[in-house]
């Protein structure tokens, strides 16, 4: 068996794909939403930065050419993070066929719970912003190329619904992100006790972050309120999960 | 010569001193050469034909575990047994204090010579001079070997290992891993079993259980054991048996022991041949934690380093209930400081334990069972600070608080003696030989090389020396000697002793009378603790030696085992290894009972001067070797007389 | 110290033998006047003398040193390993629930595809010993060994070694794990040896053994929730399976896979 493959076999091979691959897509949320940050300097901008990232690269590689490779990249991660788990949590279930009657947790957290949960979540939220924003699909009023108008309307229309589907996915999303960025560094062995405080507090700090960046896009779409106000709803709100 | 005694209880018993001398194989020449030129000597097994030999060891503690592996690693075919599901589980794991060796990396004066002359010493001279030489001389490699195995034991700042001194010794020759180095020796022992298990050169058999031995033609074949899953009886061969299957302190019930542990290896082996030596010569450990109330299932050792500051003390009135805070100064007893001016509290372990017991039989005693004294830390708590109590003793000081409930920084502890450690043991000679040729044994389960007491970590060094560095030579030196034609399970030995086995098993479990399986051990713990414990004498152990046939008799009759043999059924073992104990019980006290002198752990009240112990060298320099006579009441007494070369006995004071 | 009772009500799993398929009982009789000194297991001891009284076949669970180091006892007590204080079975003690005024309890044995059920409370570890028989050794051969003194090792190296090798195998870990992961057990030897000088030679060829028998026999794997340190008496932490992930990385790419067999 090659190196790989046998790497991958072990159940700490699979779980340093899901580190890695976590990792990049935990990039990936990051840049996207610093990117959507635009939407904040108006229309103009927004769509302008849409437009860039279909050059980006130019000279050297052609139209929309390194965004493919991204978006390539992007959901070979995405997929290769979802089937490790599906597989991790399937030799999970084998390891204790027989339930407990009864069970307590000592130490684990919501969080660090929900993950594969969260994970689905994330999923079907994916999904969907991929029919709403960028197929269009699931919006009833798309037109290609108008990002701004696109995002607006689109949280705004069936009452809001849609603005509220994204936050409480951004909720799954920041929980996810709180136990798994932390877990990186557990994962690939980056951890001890003397960084553990400090890598906990790390993933905390990117939860919140992407919680509330995240959350502030929809709010400012439905009431053109501004990020730091959004802040203060994010603090009452994550206080509920024991951030 | 028969001499039968009929004494006033009633007791019937004969002792036969009968001319046969023991062999003991001691090399002549200086001592220090001894083990030298007896290895150059000996024969040895080729080592091609090392794998045409199997040899079963009973046992994975530091002595089994230890001597399995080596064996292995030499090339032998190795069978190794253990009642636990683990050989990692042996009850060497519960050692805290150290090991010794004579390294003298302090740089203190220390040397072979000089733990050989403390090892008799203490041993209170009732051990084989060239023993004890061989056991010091190989104590330094079992500290090279261990650290070689990755056994993490403290270090210094500078990287080196650290080293402590322990149970009064005047140099710091002991090697310790915080407090648990017989579990980290023995995780040594177990990673190494595990290489060669690994390797196929060892058969490794958990949850069995040795009921018998197997003699064919005289010579020690094999065993028989009880897959304690399955309750199949099994005959297993070999050219050699080995036994490395503990102490058998669970006879009083109530021990430092592990629940398992017990004597039924050793004793049916002494029913097949082997001489016993010694039994009565068992130490009592002076700071455990006392029984709670009468469902108390095992006692717990504390560390003896705490008597390096606690001070001990009872009440000086008789019956005092008052607490301990509210007992004024005057009204105190230091008994061991006022007593031992010089020693004080750090007397030996017999000694404290003795003491403790006498306050107690005054009705001085504390605790709701009055079976207790304390050990008071308020006045080191003041002098050096509670931190430095914390550091010095944090771990112990929790354990206790976990297991009584109350928090010794604030009230005294309670502490009482409890049986830890038997030096008695199967009769070995100098390599390591029972009477049975073919049949060794090793560690505790052997009558070892402490004598009439044994000094605070020299079992684990002992244990480990027998299994890695003595046993590995001299079984190869039997075995190439030895005639051993093949035999095969269709033997009829193996059938017959199968036999007895099942109908052993049968008859436990047939009886069904009315009372458990513990509460007969615990009434025969009762006795033996009471008549044979701390201090015995002739009266005491008659009544006894009158109670444990009858309790025996009533066991066999009113015994409740439930379940069937074929499954894992705890009664059933329980009932099989108490059977034994009541049979040992006896030799224990009539060994006691004819040993009318005090050494060691063994305190005969008739023999005293000053309340202290007094040896009686003329009339009892020897090791007492029983042999089984069929009966289990009348045995024969054979003595090994023991000579003095070289450290000249005199009496020990500590006043 | 006062002799409190408690009058309990013990729901305990019961299983004839590895083929039958087990059920709770309820004992409430049995457990009446449990003193609170009595240790978990004196507690069932106690039960047991009522149960033989009975006629009725005793409760088998585990247990030998009854002292905490063989790692021999081990129940799922309330739903937690070793029950409400983080200690063995054989160390807690009936004062424990009297304090937080528990009279209900629960016990279950360890629960995992690779450590199966023999009876009732008692289960088969021998997965562990696989684990350790792959490559939990340093391969020195008696007698082979130089000066112990000639390794000088720094403090605060085998002072950590030590924290490793303190693990006393009870399983408590994978009992706990959602996913009955042995990540800590297995970690906590890897990470004993490898942090030695002794230990380096065969380090890598140890990791990628030990994580190839350890995922063989039925384990699952880790997903970093730490439920297993926290219950472990021995208080290993999750820095053990960090260590453990980082040599497995390393020794993979320095080596791919074992070569040994
Ligand atoms: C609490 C405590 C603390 C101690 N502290 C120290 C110390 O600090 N320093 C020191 O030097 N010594 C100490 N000792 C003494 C020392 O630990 C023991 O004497 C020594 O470890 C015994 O080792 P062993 O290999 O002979 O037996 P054990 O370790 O008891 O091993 C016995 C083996 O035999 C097996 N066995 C027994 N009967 C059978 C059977 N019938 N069938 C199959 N297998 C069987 C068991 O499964 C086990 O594997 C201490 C002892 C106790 C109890
Ligand atoms: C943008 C989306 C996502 C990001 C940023 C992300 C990030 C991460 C990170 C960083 C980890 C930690 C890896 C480790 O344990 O070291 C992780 C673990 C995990 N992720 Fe995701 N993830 C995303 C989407 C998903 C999805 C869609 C699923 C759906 C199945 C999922 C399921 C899981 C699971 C189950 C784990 C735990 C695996 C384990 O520890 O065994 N994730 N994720
Ligand atoms: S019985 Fe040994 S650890 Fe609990």
């Amino acid at each position: 068996m090659t190196g790989i493959a046998s790497f991958y076999q072990r159940s700490i091979g699979k779980k340093v794909v899901m580190a890695l691959t976590g990792a990049f897509l935990l990039f990936y949320v990051v840049v996207h939403m610093w990117g959507n940050f635009k939407i904040f300097l108006g229309q103009e901008q927004l769509d302008h930065y849409a437009e860039g990232l279909k050059t980006l690269g130019d000279p050297l590689f052609a139209e929309e050419q390194v965004l493919w490779l991204f978006r390539i990249a992007l959901l070979a991660a995405f997929l290769l993070h979802i089937y490790t788990a599906m597989q991790l949590s399937h030799m999970a279930s084998r390891g204790r066929p027989v339930a407990y009657k009864q069970r307590k947790d000592v130490q684990a957290n919501f969080a660090s719970r929900m993950m594969l949960l969260g994970g689905i979540a994330v999923l079907l939220f994916v999904i969907y912003h991929l029919m709403h924003f960028t197929i269009g699909v699931a919006h009833s009023d798309f037109v290609y190329g108008e990002v701004f108008n696109n995002v607006v309307r689109g949280f705004q229309e069936f009452m809001g619904i849609p603005a509220i589907i994204y936050i409480i996915a951004m909720i799954f999303l920041s929980m996810h992100i709180y136990h798994g960025a932390w877990s990186i560094f557990q994962t690939l062995g980056l951890n001890g006790p003397q960084y553990n405080g400090v890598l906990r507090g790390l993933a905390t700090l990117i939860a919140v972050v992407v919680a509330i960046g995240n959350i502030s896009i929809p709010l400012y779409a439905l009431f053109a309120l501004s990020p730091v106000e959004v802040t203060g709803w994010f603090q009452s709100i994550a206080g509920l999960f024991g951030f | 010569m028969a001499v039968e005694t009929k004494d006033k209880v009633g007791v019937r018993r004969t002792t036969e001193y009968t001319a046969v001398t023991l062999e003991s194989q001691v090399p002549a020449g200086p001592i220090e050469k001894r083990w030298d030129e007896h290895r150059f000597k000996m024969k040895l097994v080729n080592p091609a034909n090392k794998r045409k030999y199997t040899v079963i060891v009973v046992g994975s503690g530091l002595a089994g575990g230890a001597a399995a592996a080596t064996m292995g690693e030499l090339g032998y075919n190795v069978k190794c047994f253990c009642y636990q599901d683990s050989p990692r589980r042996a009850h060497s794991i519960a050692a805290q204090g150290g090991i010794n060796a004579a390294k003298n990396y302090r740089n203190d004066g220390d040397s072979i010579y000089r733990l050989f002359y403390d090892t008799v010493k203490g041993g209170d001279f009732r051990s084989r001079e060239s023993n004890v030489y061989r056991l010091a001389q190989v104590s330094v490699d079992i500290i090279d070997q261990c650290v070689a195995q990755g056994v993490p034991f403290a270090r210094e700042y500078g990287g080196l290992l650290d080293n402590r001194s322990f149970g009064g010794a005047q140099v710091s020759r002991t090697f310790y891993a915080r407090g648990q180095t017989g579990q980290q020796l023995l995780l040594g022992a177990y990673q190494s079993l595990s290489r060669q298990i690994a390797a196929g050169k060892v058969e490794m058999h958990t949850r069995s259980e040795m009921i018998d031995l197997i003699v064919i033609d005289g010579q020690a074949r094999g065993i028989v054991t009880r897959d304690m899953l399955t309750g199949k009886i099994e005959s297993h061969l070999a050219d050699a048996v080995v036994l490395g299957t503990g102490g058998y302190g669970n006879v009083f019930y109530l021990s430092t022991n592990a629940k398992g542990c017990n004597t039924t290896a050793i004793w049916r082996a002494h029913r097949r041949g082997a001489f016993f030596a010694n039994p009565c010569f068992t130490q009592i450990h002076p700071t455990c934690i006392p029984a709670a109330g009468d469902y108390q299932s095992k006692l717990t050792l504390m560390s003896e380093s705490l008597r390096n500051d606690g001070r001990i003390w009872v009440p000086r009135k008789q019956g005092d209930k008052r607490r301990a805070s509210e007992i004024p100064e005057g009204e105190r007893d230091y008994y061991l400081e006022e007593r031992y001016p010089s020693f004080g509290n750090l007397v030996p372990r017999d000694v404290a334990s003795r003491n403790a017991k006498y306050v107690c039989d005054e009705g001085r005693g504390v605790g709701d069972t009055g079976l207790g004294v304390y050990l008071d830390f308020a006045d080191a708590i003041k002098r050096l600070g509670k931190q430095a109590i914390f550091e010095r003793y944090g771990n112990l000081f929790d354990m206790y608080a976990r297991i009584t409930g109350e928090d010794p920084y604030e009230v005294p502890m309670r502490i009482y003696p409890a049986i830890h450690y038997t030096m008695g043991g199967l009769w070995v000679d100098y390599n390591l030989m029972s009477t049975i040729p073919g049949l060794f044994v090793i560690g505790e389960a052997n009558f070892s090389d402490h004598g009439a007491n044994r000094l605070g970590a020299s079992a684990l060094m002992q244990g480990l020396a027998d299994g890695y560095f003595i046993l590995p030579y001299t079984i190869g030196n039997y075995l190439a000697q030895a005639k051993l034609p093949k035999v095969s399970t269709d033997h009829p030995a193996c059938r017959e002793v199968e036999v007895e086995v099942e109908t052993r098993m049968k008859r436990l479990l047939s009886i069904n009378g009315k009372r458990s399986v513990d509460s007969f051990h615990r009434e025969l713990g009762d006795i033996m603790w009471n008549n044979c414990g701390m201090s015995r004498n002739e009266a005491g152990l008659k009544q006894a030696l009158k109670r444990i046939p009858e309790i025996r008799s009533e066991f066999w009759e009113n015994v409740r085992v439930l379940g069937k043999n074929e499954e894992l059924n705890q009664s059933l073992e329980k009932a099989s290894r108490v059977a034994d104990f009541m049979e040992l019980a006896e030799l224990l006290c009539l060994d006691a009972l004819e040993r009318r002198e005090s050494c060691g752990g063994h305190f005969r009240e008739e023999s005293q001067i000053d309340g202290e112990a007094k040896r009686d060298d003329e009339n009892f320099s020897y090791a007492a070797a029983w042999e089984y006579s069929g009966n289990v009441s009348r045995p024969n007494l054979h003595k090994e007389p023991l000579i003095f070369e070289y450290v000249i006995p005199s009496q020990r004071s500590y006043k | 110290m006062s002799h409190d009772t408690m009058d309990l009500t013990l729901h305990v799993w019961r299983q004839k033998s590895s083929k039958d398929s087990g059920g709770f009982v309820t004992y409430v009789e049995e457990a009446r006047g449990i003193s609170e000194h009595m240790s978990f297991l004196e507690m069932l001891d106690v039960v047991n003398e009522k149960l033989i009284e009975k006629n009725e076949d005793p409760i088998a669970f585990d247990h030998d040193c009854r002292e905490g180091i063989c790692g021999m006892c081990g129940l799922m007590i309330n739903g937690i390993a070793h029950g409400p204080d983080q200690t063995t079975t054989c160390q807690l003690h009936m004062r424990v629930f009297k304090e937080q005024g528990i009279t209900d309890i629960t016990i279950e044995p360890w629960r995992a595809k690779a450590f199966p059920v023999i009876k009732d409370l008692v289960v088969d570890r021998n997965a562990f010993e696989m684990i350790i028989q792959a490559g939990g050794y340093i391969s020195v051969s008696t007698g082979s060994a130089p000066d112990a003194n000639s390794l000088p090792i720094p403090k605060e190296n085998a002072d950590k070694a030590m924290d490793g090798a303190s693990c006393i195998g009870c399983g408590a870990c994978v009992a706990a794990c959602p996913n009955a992961s042995a990540m800590l057990f297995t970690s906590a030897k890897i990470g004993h040896l490898g942090l030695l000088p002794q230990g380096q030679v065969e380090r890598d060829d140890r990791v990628l053994r030990m994580v190839n028998k350890m995922d063989e026999v039925g384990f699952g794997g880790c997903t970093n929730i730490g439920e297993c340190s926290a219950v472990c008496p021995k208080e290993i932490g999750l820095e053990f399976i960090a260590r453990m992930n980082r040599d497995l990385i390393r020794a993979s790419l320095a080596k791919g896979d074992s070569k040994k067999p």
